[in-house]
């Protein structure tokens, strides 16, 4: 099985230097890229590889690009940002690729940029992955040092400046938009689409943005080729994925596994299945703002069409394990209480609705509900929805709450009767 | 007043950007990591150096969960309150940790020592429950170990 995001990883020693990782292959991709390939062209090779955003939203990367202006008539200077903001619960992928092989991204970074011929780039780092943090500075020392940025890379014509932006801390910063407000050194609060970032973006300037873990595939496609990528998974989305497994499992972890492996595949194989004792009752695929997917459906692959399928989806692809020891209504009170906490504040069912479902759910998970509770979680998921909010962040919110409602309503049911959480 | 290096190590930064004050974020850290946390005054002087008005730095400022608005302890404990580490034991954790340093959420400690903060997920759900003090993360946490960790801070 091959593992091309992760095969120069190994958690027991630092990540390979530019040289170590030139040894390993790396860096070929953009020497072919800038001595061969168009912009269009490397647009195209993305195109055809189905690579779909790893961010949690699925779009394609180089349908995506491929909105960017391009020309002598385009605005200037356009930019590419790279989400690094990894602050989904429960998600701890872009972490693993950016402390484990820097120059991956960065490479990476080079060929996107290029791609929509922006010609300054940004990371945008969430302020607590300090590791990470320190070993991207290295190694983009290293690749100014090299040539590999700055004016005229290897002879091309082609310049890149590339900052890495540490945040502050601020879950609202991972929406693009708000992002893109954070960077300008505003209050990150969302902005109204359309326009979107590949036209008016930063600055108000064309604006490329991707996940991490979307840009780390980009050397690899450019390197072996579109068929070589979609081969690597087992649906039609190219490529792998790295999948992730936390809560009372034998072997919490996170894998590089062919897209589309099931569920089960994921639990059993890879995280060693439930800890002694336990049972489980549901997953959450990939994050805060995903439906739960419950056993009778753990042969679903874990892709971004086959989720939908079942009622969810895939999000960050790591996902949480609920067992049955483990009250899913506390569950809920945990997330919403989160969810509440990091809207930005700006659209009233956002923060207002969110507020008070999560005071619902914290007086029922506490013994202080009412039967007509479960009604006003039921209404609060029909109205705070898209249309109803400035952005996704609280209708996403909804999904699991939706989700745990339809599947696990005797929990709630249960609590507001005892008056106190059966499972303490 | 802004000292000199303060001054130069924001002059750096802002050049990463077309406008001044995108270097918003980063201006207050530097200074944070130079007097801890962010006074009214210094927060105008830094407004000041960016060309923005304190009260739109201050916007920006309150945003975010580490611009320290307030003075904190030599040590932030930031506790991952997300979901994995709920499932993984989060209640039990926090409780130690508030007893033994006989404070709660958002407080400092007598001697100066600690600031116990919670913190969204911090990406390290495999080691769940895990906390981080001063950029060192701390995982599989439990109160042995916890007691351990804080008796090797000064």
């Amino acid at each position: 099985m091959e593992q091309p995001l992760t095969q120069n990883i190994r958690p027991d020693r630092p990540p390979l230097n530019l040289a170590e990782y030139a040894d390993a292959g790396g860096y070929q991709g953009l020497q072919k890229t800038l001595t061969q390939l168009t912009p269009e062209e490397v647009t195209h090779l993305v195109l055809e590889s189905n690579l779909r955003g790893r961010g949690g939203a699925g779009f394609s990367t180089g349908r995506k690009w491929s909105f960017v202006p391009m020309g002598d008539d385009a605005p200037q200077p356009k930019y590419l940002v790279v989400n690094a903001d990894e602050m989904e619960p429960a998600t701890f992928k872009d972490r693993l690729l950016m402390e484990g092989d820097p120059h991956q991204l960065i490479e990476g970074v080079i060929i996107a940029a290029y791609a929509v011929q922006a010609e300054i780039a940004y990371i945008f780092l969430r302020r607590c992955y300090v590791t990470a943090r320190k070993r991207l500075e290295t190694a983009i020392n290293e690749a100014y040092a090299k040539g590999y940025l700055g004016r005229n890379i290897l002879g091309s014509g082609f310049n890149l400046e590339l900052y890495l932006h540490m945040s502050a801390g601020r879950y609202i910063c991972g929406e693009e938009t708000a992002l893109l407000n954070a960077l300008e050194g505003k209050r990150a609060i969302p902005r109204s689409k359309p326009p979107f970032p590949p036209v008016v973006g930063l600055w108000g300037k064309p604006t490329a943005f991707n996940n991490v873990e979307t840009i780390c595939n980009v050397a690899h496609i450019i390197r072996h080729g579109p068929v070589w990528f979609k081969k690597l998974s087992r649906v039609p989305d190219g490529g792998t994925k790295i999948y992730g497994a936390s809560g009372k499992v034998r072997r919490p972890g996170a894998w590089e596994l062919p897209m589309g492996v099931t569920i089960r595949e994921i639990l059993e194989e890879h995280a060693g299945g439930m800890k002694d004792g336990l049972t489980v009752r549901a997953i959450l695929p990939g994050g805060a703002s995903t439906e739960m997917v419950t056993p009778v459906h753990f042969d679903a692959r874990m892709d971004f069409n086959s989720l939908e399928e079942v009622g969810s989806r895939l999000g960050t692809g790591t996902m949480v394990v609920i067992d049955d020891r483990t009250c899913i209504v506390g569950l809920m009170s945990n997330l919403m209480h989160f969810i509440a906490q990091e809207s930005c504040g700006w659209c009233t069912p956002c923060r207002e609705g969110l507020a008070w479902v999560a005071k619902i759910l914290k007086a029922i998970e506490q013994g202080g509900g009412e039967s007509e509770d479960i009604d006003h979680l039921r209404l609060h998921t029909r109205l705070i929805t898209l249309g109803h909010t400035f952005c996704a962040l609280a209708p996403g919110a909804m999904e699991p709450l939706q989700s745990a409602l339809t599947y696990f309503e005797d929990d709630f049911r249960r609590h507001i009767h005892d008056k106190r959480c059966p499972w303490r | 007043m802004l000292s000199e290096q303060e001054k130069k190590e924001i002059k750096a930064v802002a050049s990463h950007y077309p406008m001044k004050r995108a270097a918003g974020i980063d201006a207050l850290k530097i200074v944070q990591e130079h007097r801890g946390w962010i006074s009214d005054e210094v927060l105008s002087q830094v407004a000041n150096v960016l060309e923005m008005s304190a009260t739109d730095l201050d916007a920006v400022a309150t945003f975010y969960n580490f611009i320290f608005r307030r003075p904190v302890g030599r040590h932030v404990i930031l506790v991952c309150d997300s979901v994995s580490c709920w499932i993984m034991g989060y209640d039990t954790i926090a409780d130690h940790l508030q007893h033994r340093l006989g404070i709660g959420f958002g407080e400092t400690t007598g001697d100066g020592r600690f600031t116990l903060l919670p913190n969204v997920c911090l990406g390290a759900c495999d080691r769940a429950p895990v906390m981080m003090i001063d950029d060192q993360l701390y995982g599989d946490l439990d109160a042995e170990k916890i007691d351990k960790i804080l008796a090797s801070c000064d």
